[in-house]
């Protein structure tokens, strides 16, 4: 820790370190920044961003950048303010790290902070012609009706830039070029997985650029979050990605009891594990039926979900809920185990491990998937680090399909391991720390806490000031830096490759836009 | 006069007061023989090859895509060709929240929807905003921009309740008059967002 703060006060002498907290928190001007994110990158080897939060300290706008060093799997958080309330600016890091570009334009869209350098300074959830920053504390929400004539301006861009003397101009710009031959895909299309827009320019069959328009599912968690309760929290976080509910909720817990310092009794810590893996097996499952429904092969979509339906009756029996289980709780889970569960859980585990085979059979060596799924859509291990792409999206496009079911083999190994615990354990127990309190107030400072999702690392960012409700919460979502890559992965392929490669990337569009 | 479905009894329904005093509405306004039979061939047709609209937001969809699926098997009723197209489809299924950028984009793909079309609001979301009532950019329940003909509520709802909305929507399909008078309009009076000409 103490090092730290050393190698950090020689690179940049304006910067305070705190090391009291959870992770070191570096807090720095904005003129400084840039210099010091560079420095961190290159010379400290923390190369992935995971996360950029923006915050409204009603005194003064600015960000919290998430960083994680990949090779001694340090995190660490850098607080950069913006005082000037009327035009926050920040330097952009999108040079350092490309997966900055959504981040900010998230953070820009939210609060309205410009970031100079970047390329690309448009809304990114929001509607074009919205007006104000929905998160910012003084947001009136009066002010935006709802309006159900088509936005417009959708083609026009626009970036600042700083001169040699610290002039900052703005420059209008377009999205594409006037000659350029542009396809619109979505919102309503089956194959975009939910409601996801993608605009393509061609260049006969050939992709040249996919620009990726999101937003049509935002539904403002966060901003709905700072007015509630943290138990009362819980319920949105199974609603963004609702093929990880579990995992989610998981997450939001453990960075509450974190918080709180609670433990959780070694029988729920065992049951959340079994329902979480549970729930990577039917995501991946559906990824499965997808993936293969959108290369034609509508029947394997069938298989998938026959075996849905078996985990789907083990959520139903234990939690009461087919979808959106509501299982997790602070403390530990709602309710103990159905008396069958250990036994449905086997039988699954079973039938599941018998029809990976079945799939493979069907699908895996069919010549058409193989042709079409080999060597398109790669992302090398550079780009998924620079993108911090995490999960099994990481690979080609044949890897990423060959992961999921390794997964789901891995799944329910651990799956009968935790029975075999589980079943030594006794058929009830203690699934519920005694002593949650009733009022719950988190300790003030930040919290964040990272789960391994069936899509990628999920992490949730709190920031308390000791009272009932929090000051900021930010979900750091998988898929949203999933699709930062889908120009990269899509260029110079054919157009027919954007629904698979998409498919192949597999998110999950709630999660996206949260 | 009992309205009959294949599927379910009309005892077995919970609210059977709205569909009689649907059928007493039909009966005051005396029907012509060849008109009324013509009227029942064409709900028979109608109510039993319901194509829905592949329209999806979030979670309400997965359920929906169970029903498609094995075990719940919509086929048996008629409801499973889902179209990509609005235009070959007979109905809707909000499934999923409907925030302001999607709003437009719905509207869109109800007009452009062949008659005669029907509009199911799936899922807490889209009856009444449901958990994202406070947010602000959701819209608090479809029907303030186009008109509903079954609520079916649920976060999200279970693949049997979706089967007794759409058996719902069979129900209104068969008192339904296409000769000789329609009794079906375009009921604009309760959106709140319909625009100014249309009402």
């Amino acid at each position: 820790m103490a090092e730290i703060d050393n190698k950090i006060t020689q690179l940049c002498p304006q910067a305070q370190v705190d090391t009291t907290g959870e992770f070191p928190l570096v807090t720095v001007p904005d003129a400084q920044w840039h210099d010091l994110a560079r420095a961190l990158k290159t010379q400290l080897h923390y190369d992935v961003l995971s996360a950029v939060v923006g915050m409204d300290w009603t005194d003064a706008y600015g960000c919290v950048y998430y960083l994680t060093n990949t090779s001694t799997h340090e995190l660490l958080h850098v607080k950069v303010t913006c005082a000037d309330r009327e035009n926050p600016r920040l330097h952009s890091v999108v040079d350092l790290w490309p997966v900055a570009n959504f981040q900010e334009r998230e953070v820009y869209d939210f609060y309205g902070i410009v970031f100079v350098g970047h390329p690309d300074m448009r809304r990114m959830f929001l509607r074009n012609d919205w007006v104000g920053y929905p998160l910012r504390k003084d947001y009136d929400p009066a002010s935006n009706p709802l309006r159900l004539e088509d936005e417009t301006g959708e083609d026009y861009t626009c970036r600042w830039v700083e001169d040699e003397n610290g002039k900052v101009t703005k420059v209008d710009g377009k999205v594409f070029e006037d000659d350029e031959y542009v396809i619109n895909v979505g919102p309503q299309h089956p194959s975009t997985h939910g409601v996801m827009r993608y605009r393509a320019s061609l260049d006969g069959e050939i992709i040249k650029k996919v620009d990726v328009v999101s937003g049509y599912i935002h539904r403002g968690i966060e901003k709905m979050c700072e007015s509630l309760t943290y138990p009362q929290m819980l319920l949105y976080t199974e609603r963004m990605d609702y093929m990880a509910a579990h995992i989610n909720r998981h997450c939001m817990c453990m960075c509450v009891e974190k918080a709180l310092g609670l433990e959780v009794p070694r029988r729920a810590e065992l049951i959340r594990l079994m329902m979480d893996e549970l729930m990577r097996l039917s995501s991946h499952l559906l990824s499965y039926g997808c993936l293969t429904m959108d290369q034609g092969a509508t029947t394997a979509f069938f298989y998938g979900f026959r075996e849905r339906e078996l985990i789907y009756d083990i959520f139903d029996r234990t939690c009461g809920a087919r979808m959106s289980m509501s299982y997790s709780t602070i403390g530990g889970v709602v309710a103990d185990v159905h008396e069958d569960f250990i036994k449905d859980v086997r039988h699954a585990c079973d039938v599941i491990e018998k029809n990976l085979k079945e799939y493979h059979k069907l699908f895996t060596g069919n010549v058409i998937a193989v042709n079409r799924m080999t060597g398109v859509g790669i992302l090398t291990k550079e780009d998924a680090i620079a993108y911090d792409i995490t999960g099994p999206s990481g690979r080609a496009r044949m890897d990423r399909y060959m992961v999921r079911m390794k997964e789901m083999e891995q799944c329910i190994k651990i799956l009968r391991q935790a029975c075999d615990k589980l079943e030594a354990e006794g058929i009830q127990g203690e699934y519920c720390a005694p002593k949650v309190p009733k009022v719950m107030k988190l300790p003030a400072g930040h919290w964040y806490q990272q789960v391994e999702a069936s899509r990628g690392a999920f992490g949730v960012y709190i920031e308390s000031d000791g009272n009932t409700k929090p000051v900021r919460v930010h979900f750091q979502s998988p898929c949203f830096n999933l699709i930062g890559v889908v120009d990269l992965t899509c260029k110079d392929n054919m157009i027919a490759d954007l629904i698979t490669i998409t498919a192949s990337l597999d998110f999950v569009i709630p999660d996206i836009d949260r | 006069m009992e309205v009959k479905i294949k599927s379910m009894k009309h005892e077995d329904f919970k609210d059977n007061e709205y569909i009689d005093n649907l059928v007493e509405q039909l009966r005051a306004g005396g029907t012509n023989i060849i008109v009324g039979k013509l009227d029942q061939l064409m709900n028979w047709g109608v109510s039993n090859s319901l194509w829905p609209l592949c329209f999806g937001t979030s979670c309400c969809a997965i359920e929906f895509m169970c029903l498609g699926a094995a075990r719940y098997d919509m086929a048996r009723f008629g409801f499973e060709v889902a179209r990509n197209s609005p235009r070959q489809a007979d109905y809707i299924m909000c499934q999923g929240t409907i925030n302001y950028r999607m709003a437009p984009a719905l509207k869109r793909l109800y007009e452009q929807m062949a008659e005669p079309k029907y509009v199911i609001a799936c899922g807490s979301c889209t009856v009444s905003g449901g958990p994202f009532k406070n947010s602000y950019c959701v819209v608090k329940g479809v029907d303030e921009i186009i008109p509903v003909d079954v609520y079916l509520p649920g976060c999200p709802p279970r693949p049997e309740a979706f089967f007794y909305a759409l058996m719902q929507l069979q129900r209104k399909i068969k008192v339904q008059k296409y000769f000789g008078g329609v009794n079906r309009k375009e009921k604009l009076e309760g959106i709140k967002y319909a625009p100014e000409e249309a009402k």
